[in-house]
């Protein structure tokens, strides 16, 4: 079988190289079989790329440890979903697993985008299959998937413990479905300026696909926070690690780039920055990869270093230089067609908004690049870490917070003194009474109460745009306050969609701020000793020693040690954490113990238990206790924001965007129900 | 003025904003990422550099030269980059990933005391043989 994998992927290299220099030769343009053969070459890479997978998957299943592969990362007592999930657990399977879904959507484009966007395609297919190609060469020269062992060892070394999580195997094939998906858009805007059509045309195109890359890499990024905090044990979820902050980048250009593709929807400006801001987003997408798989920047997450990495860098630097190039040659032809009218304009609004997503995104990757930076111009490494990306962003992110209230209140192009009181009076009331609800409740943190008080404002902002329409719907057509609320998402579902994905960022927000008030306390404690934690919220819990206990599992010895809680005094159940060591179907060990943390979530706070060890094969434990308030939060808001982002792109629901020159700004025409947004 | 001015000052004033905490944030949060061997040439270069200064540094453990006091949660080994090695103590709870086995690479935050043992604040570890390939993207 790896024989018949190898194969594959030499056929879909070749294929793909064929399609590359077709397509990028033009000679389709006078010859329309070329251009079927084209696109049908994505197809047949997609088979190939299928093929391969499923000789790896065979391999997994059947416990072929003779493949280097299986025999790395699987045993013969791992659980049956891990054996799935592995497909993408290491390094070369997860090149593979890139590979195909790349391929996947590559086809899927080529089969879903309507015919008259029919002379961009075969340009389309010629920068998919280039990745595709890229890809696959860095499996047949780098890292091969299939290679075989010159023995076959009786089990293999089976998964690393902390990616025996049900978060993890859902999470990397999450952030890679996001970082996969923004190939399409960018093959998009590649073909765009190829064939010089560059009229809003390829943004309509692509607005479903840039739409499912923000939506995968949103999910990625939460279910990545979620798997750190429950399996890395430090009792945080974001660490702005160098691979964290990979997976950020691209979300922060992706974002800016929703934002901005509407004004040049509606007012044909910004051409130029709407393209760079693709062509920089899937950069991003490769340099993360390079950061992940190369190891030049130490990271938590930790690769191995490997050859792999320069694939990318030079794959990065070349992508880079053409597709620059490329913008630069049609430089003229991006004219914006209106200018700027007023400051108090959504346009302005959305500008700004742009610059600070950029900005933020800059900073992160200065400050991820700063080692190497530094090393190069000044000799020696200095590298910067949560307390720079804090300092830098908080104040950044609060005023694209501000901004996230602002900009839905202001009308297109300029906005009237009357506009902005009717409009501003609510959201600014409810913002200030959440800050005299935080002042009051003792809150004196700067950070945490502009926080909290910007989220009352937006949640203002958010709840008067629902209110007004519904309002307008129930007046128009007379409809119950439900099916007015319905109706009104249904009909203006990108509007409204935005609206709730504002909702899950402002949550995001004020749980950010709550963790600014975690409290944490290390303790060695023997069975019936006790220690006492004050949470922020004013109560007081004690946590009493009850034993360790030892037992073997599936595939690992545990020592489970408990603690008694009690709130106030008062009893309120157990908490359980586990040291794990992992062992293969002889008994041997795998892997270093692996801790599993104790965790109790709860709407105000969760309680977060790590059991560090025994001291000398006592019961005596040793333990770190958390409380940390407001987690709950950001997995509620990830989920909002995932909700919003369906509902945005939902097939159907209304006419798309009409220019803002046959509709004048501000809500009122918006309100009929027309769509207008 | 027109708009497109007060655009661009606005515009000027966020760009300026963001190379200002960017700046002020390296200067103030940024921190040395030495190996021993370095650390050595600085501190003989600068000895205000002991006690005064926090820095990372990036070695292997010397094997079999940790000693744990688990009760006390407190850690003392030796790092290495095969030139120069210190001794490092430290009061907290290691990683997981820090362990008795051969080769492991850490990154201790800390200072250097006069006594010449790094008083670390953080410990990082990684263990290059067994690790390979978090994906995380």
């Amino acid at each position: 079988m790896t024989l018949l994998g190898q194969f594959a992927l030499w056929v879909t290299f070749l294929v793909g190289l064929w399609c590359v220099a077709i397509a990028f030769s033009a000679r389709w343009r006078d010859r329309p079989e070329l251009a079927a053969t084209v696109v049908r070459s994505v197809y047949a890479m997609f088979g190939c790329l299928v093929v391969a997978s499923l000789a790896l998957w065979k391999g997994l299943i059947g416990h072929d440890f003779n493949i280097e592969y299986v025999a790395a990362y699987t045993s013969r007592n791992l659980p049956p979903y891990y054996i799935v999930s592995a497909f993408w657990a290491g390094q070369k399977g997860s090149l593979l697993f890139w590979a195909l879904v790349l391929s996947l959507f590559a086809s899927l484009a080529q089969l879903l985008t309507p015919r008259r966007y029919a002379d961009l395609m075969p340009y389309v297919a010629g920068v998919t299959s280039a990745v595709v190609a890229f890809f696959v060469s860095v499996m047949l020269f780098g890292s091969d998937p299939f290679e075989r062992l010159a023995f076959t060892p009786a089990d293999g070394r089976g998964l690393n413990p902390q990616l025996q999580n049900v978060g993890m195997v859902i999470h990397p094939p999450m952030l890679y479905l996001g970082y996969i998906s923004i190939t399409i858009p960018f093959a998009f805007a590649v073909a765009a300026l190829l064939s010089r059509r560059l009229d809003t045309g390829w943004i309509h195109a692509i607005r479903k696909w840039t739409l499912v890359s923000w939506l995968f890499l949103s999910i990625g990024i939460t279910l990545g926070m979620w798997w750190a905090y429950v399996e890395l044990g430090w009792g945080g979820y974001w660490a702005w690690d160098p691979v964290e902050n990979a997976s950020f980048l691209p979300w922060l250009t992706m974002t800016a780039f929703l934002h901005s593709v509407m004004i040049q929807e509606k007012r044909g400006m910004l051409k130029r920055w709407n393209l760079g801001l693709i062509v920089g987003t899937f950069l991003l997408s490769i340099f993360g990869t390079f950061i992940t798989r190369s190891g030049v920047i130490a990271s938590v997450h930790s690769f191995t270093q490997s050859n792999v990495g320069y694939f990318f860098l030079a794959f990065l630097v070349v992508a880079a230089v053409l597709s620059f190039t490329l913008l630069y040659t049609r430089w003229p032809l991006l004219e914006a067609e209106v200018r700027l009218e007023s400051m108090l304009s959504r346009e302005a609004a959305f500008l700004f908004n742009n610059l600070l997503f950029v900005g933020i995104a800059f900073s992160v990757l200065w400050g991820t690049l700063f080692p190497i930076l530094s090393e190069a111009v000044r000799g020696t490494k200095i590298t910067v870490g949560p307390p720079f990306f804090n300092r830098v962003n908080v104040p950044l992110g609060l005023l694209l917070l501000a901004l996230t209230g602002i900009g839905p209140l202001i009308a297109w192009r300029k906005a009237s003194a009357a506009n902005l009181r009717r409009q501003f009076v609510g959201p600014l009331a409810t913002g200030a009474a959440a800050l005299a609800m935080v002042l009051a409740a003792g809150l004196r943190d700067f950070y945490a109460a502009t926080a909290l008080a910007l989220a009352g404002f937006v949640a203002g902002t958010i709840s008067q745009e629902f209110l007004r329409g519904v309002r307008a719907r129930r007046r128009m057509h007379g409809e119950s306050v439900p099916l007015a609320f319905f109706r009104l998402v249904a009909r203006n579902r990108r509007r409204y969609g935005g609206y709730i994905v504002h909702t899950g960022i402002l949550i995001y927000f004020a749980a950010f701020a709550g963790m600014a008030f975690k409290v944490e306390r290390e303790a060695t404690l023997k069975p019936g000793e006790s220690v006492e934690l004050r949470s922020p919220f004013g109560h007081t819990y004690t946590f009493t020693h009850v034993g360790i206990s030892q037992y073997e599992a599936l595939n690992r010895v545990v020592s489970a040690a408990t603690v008694q809680v009690a709130i106030d005094g008062r009893a309120d159940g157990l908490l359980t954490s586990e040291k794990r060591q992992h062992i293969d179907s002889f008994k041997r060990p795998t892997f270093e113990p692996s801790t599993e943390v104790g965790i109790r979530s709860g709407l105000r706070e969760d309680l977060y238990l790590v059991f560090a060890g025994a001291v000398d094969g006592t019961e005596e434990a040793v333990y770190r206790f958390n409380v940390n308030p407001l987690v709950w939060w950001v997995w509620f808001g990830g989920f909002v924001l995932a909700f919003g982002g369906l509902v945005t792109m939902w097939p159907g629901g209304g006419p798309a965007l009409v220019p803002a020159r046959q509709v004048q700004g501000g809500y009122a025409v918006s309100l009929v129900g027309a769509g207008t947004e | 003025m027109k708009a497109g001015h007060k655009f661009l000052i606005g515009a000027l004033l966020i760009v300026g904003s963001v190379g200002f905490l960017i700046a002020e944030g390296v200067k103030e949060t940024g921190v040395y990422f030495l190996t021993p061997a370095e650390l050595a040439a600085k501190t003989s270069a600068d000895p205000s550099f002991v006690e005064n200064v926090g820095f990372k540094v990036g070695a292997r453990v010397v094997p079999g030269s940790i000693r744990r006091d688990r009760a006390g949660r407190r850690i003392d080994f030796q790092v290495s980059d095969g030139v120069k090695s210190y001794p490092v103590t430290y009061r907290g709870l290691v990683p997981d990933t820090f362990t008795d086995a051969n080769d492991i690479e850490v990154v201790v935050e800390g200072r250097l005391g006069q006594d010449g043992v790094i008083r670390a604040t953080d410990v990082l570890a990684k263990c290059g043989s067994r690790y390979e390939a978090v994906p995380k993207a």
